[in-house]
């Protein structure tokens, strides 16, 4: 029988004095790729960033537990220490800091086990090569002068590497090429298996085609309105989220 | 022997204080009794206490700086401008006496030595304790030794370039360098030669109330090279000590010079050093500099490009804590056609600190079709630090290309919050970006250095967050 992973229970969230999140539950059991859907506004960001306690919101009720532990009010450190991974819709570029040391540093940080170089070089290089990156990016500042493409890529790089328990993907298949979403979705295959779970975040349906996903949840106005399979993604895709407003 | 606090701030090596034994230390102040003593002390050619005195005289006359920093609590009566260690000048380790040589073990000076470094002057408080340089350079005819020695041992050399390319009359700590002067090295490498392993003088002030005032003459010869490393350090003690030296460079035709320097001063010094090049045609001179310590600092490294096509290049980085007002920047005066100058220079400032860029680009008139690019940037790591810019550009012909860039920017929290869902504190996040800042400017320093840098960095950053 699997088992609970993540856990939200009535989830409600501010982010400069204006209640964003307004009462989120959501499970999460390894094995699983959920998927949250909502139009612009929602709360989906919110969402995903409360998940890491990002000290710009604030919760104001509700819990998260991950395997059980209670992480609502733990640091964002602590919280990737724990397990949980963020890929950032717009990810932060870090100047005279390569991509390679701070792979290795974060490692670091998140195993608490010194790094392997010769062993790490290698599995960099593996999923570079699956990823269809340039390998002298490697060598290049974080995300600095990377297209966006790139920048996506060297989200799942990273979430490969530091092989989180979840992995909370926000709007990584945004402003994507059809082969860019592909090589992404071919990421996710990758990382996949029956000890960790993945949450989608997504305004838009596409990178569904390519990826089997076990529930979607539609998030209006803070709330998770409804919840259903692969196919409510296909009636979205068709009538939007009119309906649910 | 003055009793001194110890602090209880760790800063790890720097910090390690030697009891203050010496040979011979003046009593503080400032008349023309002590410099006749300082000169008598040092065994001084009859021309160089005639230039102490006359030094004395024109410092008498200057008044302070009325910009940058406040120094009114700098008091010269409380300074003692001559520490003599108890030893002499030694060519080997071994005779270097126990402390003090434990001293320059822990900074790593003599491990330097055997590894990456083609010479080593050392200097504790006024006088350099030990030198020495290697075989196959001397035998190329590179000479590199203590100040007094090249006084007494190369005279014309000596008095052709002492104070010329700095004159006494610059400011009025130029003029008590040159009263009180002691100390520091003396480089002529000759025509053609390259000398392709760095030297490197390293200057320890352990002495309280007490002053340093270490005299750098470097000449490259026409179509020589030298790569010159400066290091400084002095524990903390609770009075004020004062770091007045002096660097002149001479560049000639067709030579090149690297003078890099990291000062890691303790919080207690007044850092008032004066440096500058001479560049002669299709010469080049490339400053580094890494600037941590000091409670004010006023560094302004300046280069003169007398020759055609000569050129500089200045990279510079500065890191004031609380209570420091690092002011640093570059000068350049272009004097001949197709000449050129670079500065790439940062700053970093958190608790309060306050780094300060103040430059100098002048071209002038004769200058024509010459280059100059200025970029600065700052990092501030709080609401309360200062970063400033202060550019004063004379240009004087319209057949320059010239730019200036200024940025001043503050670690974002989106940052932050990035690097600590990847599992790094937030004190390893901050860290992480001022190192990335301070990458350009430490990839330029030889490898140990730029360790030290990043070792700095962390220390500076460790308890930072409240």
């Amino acid at each position: 029988m699997s088992q609970d992973l993540l856990e939200i229970k009535d989830l409600h969230v501010k982010a400069e004095d204006k209640e964003i999140l307004k009462g989120i539950n959501l499970k999460i059991k390894k094995g699983e790729i959920h998927v949250i859907m909502g139009p612009n506004g929602s709360g989906k960001t919110t969402t995903a960033n409360s998940i890491l306690n990002n000290p710009a919101y604030q919760k104001v009720n509700g819990s998260i537990t991950l395997e059980g532990e209670d992480i609502t009010h733990l640091k964002t450190d602590e919280i990737a220490r724990k397990g949980i991974f963020m890929s950032f819709q717009l990810p932060e570029e870090i100047p005279g800091v390569s991509v390679t040391n701070f792979l290795k540093y974060a490692k670091n940080k998140v195993t608490g086990k010194p790094v392997k170089v010769f062993q790490f070089k290698d599995e960099l290089e593996t999923y570079m090569k699956e990823l269809n990156m340039n390998p002298k990016n490697m060598e290049r500042s974080l995300n600095v002068g990377f297209s966006g493409g790139e920048k996506k890529k060297n989200e799942i790089l990273q979430m490969l590497v530091l092989n989180p328990k979840l992995a909370i993907l926000d709007e990584t298949d945004s402003g994507l090429d059809v082969d860019a979403i592909k090589t992404v979705s071919k990421g996710i295959e990758m990382f996949k298996n029956d000890e960790n779970a993945i949450l989608i975040i997504t305004h838009n349906t596409k990178i569904l085609h390519s990826l089997n996903v076990d529930y979607v949840h539609v998030l209006v106005d803070g709330k998770i309105v409804k919840t259903g399979g692969q196919d409510l993604a296909k009636e979205i895709e068709e009538n939007g989220y009119s309906q649910y407003k | 022997m003055s009793k001194t606090k110890i602090n209880d701030i760790n800063r790890n090596i720097y910090d390690i204080k030697n009891k203050d034994e010496y040979d011979f230390k003046i009593k503080k102040g400032l008349t023309k009794d002590i410099i006749e003593e300082i000169s008598k002390q040092k065994n001084d050619p009859e021309w160089m206490k005639e230039f102490r005195l006359k030094a004395l005289e024109v410092y008498n006359q200057l008044e302070l700086p009325t910009w940058g920093p406040d120094i009114s609590e700098l008091n010269m009566e409380e300074i003692a401008t001559y520490v003599r260690p108890k030893t002499s000048l030694n060519n080997s380790w071994d005779d270097v006496p126990e402390d003090i040589k434990s001293t320059f073990d822990k900074l790593g000076i003599p491990d330097a030595e055997k590894t990456s470094l083609a010479g080593v002057g050392a200097q504790y408080d006024s006088e350099v304790v030990y030198h020495s340089m290697k075989e196959e350079l001397i035998k190329q005819g590179v000479i590199y030794t203590d100040m007094e020695t090249a006084v007494r041992e190369y005279p014309d050399l000596v008095k052709k370039h002492f104070m010329k390319c700095v004159p006494i009359y610059d400011h009025k700590f130029v003029a008590l360098h040159g009263a009180v002067w002691s100390g520091g090295s003396f480089v002529y490498v000759p025509k053609g030669v390259k000398v392709d392993i760095p030297l490197q003088s390293y200057f320890r002030l352990n002495s309280p109330e007490s002053g340093q005032f270490e005299h750098t003459l470097i000449i490259v010869d026409e179509g020589a090279s030298l790569h010159f490393i400066e290091g400084c350090s002095a524990p903390k003690y609770n009075k004020v000590n004062l770091h007045a030296g002096c660097v002149e460079l001479y560049v000639k035709e067709n030579a090149y010079l690297r003078y890099s320097t990291i000062e890691n001063w303790s919080k207690n010094m007044l850092n008032l050093n004066t440096k500058k090049a001479i560049v002669e045609k299709n010469a080049q001179v490339d400053w580094v500099t890494g600037s941590f310590g000091s409670k004010i600092s006023m560094l302004y490294p300046m280069s003169i490009l007398n020759g055609e096509g000569a050129k500089t290049e200045y990279t510079g980085i500065s890191f004031a804590g609380e209570g420091q007002n690092l002011d640093t920047g570059f000068k350049v005066v272009h004097n001949s056609p197709n000449t050129s100058s670079v500065v790439n220079s940062k700053s970093i400032s958190k608790n309060g600190g306050k780094c300060t860029y103040r430059s100098l680009v002048r071209i002038n008139e004769t200058a024509t079709h010459s280059k100059s690019s200025v970029s600065c940037e700052s990092l501030m790591l709080d609401d309360i630090s200062i970063s400033d810019t202060i550019p004063v550009n004379d240009i004087r012909t319209d057949e320059v290309e010239f730019s200036h860039e200024a940025k001043i920017g503050k670690i974002s929290d989106k940052t932050i919050f990035y690097l600590m869902s990847r599992g790094l504190s937030e004190e390893d996040a901050k860290a992480m970006i001022v190192r990335g800042f301070a990458y350009p400017i430490s990839k330029e320093l030889p490898v140990e250095y730029a360790v030290e840098m990043n070792n700095l960095i962390n220390l500076e950053l460790e308890g930072a967050i409240g």
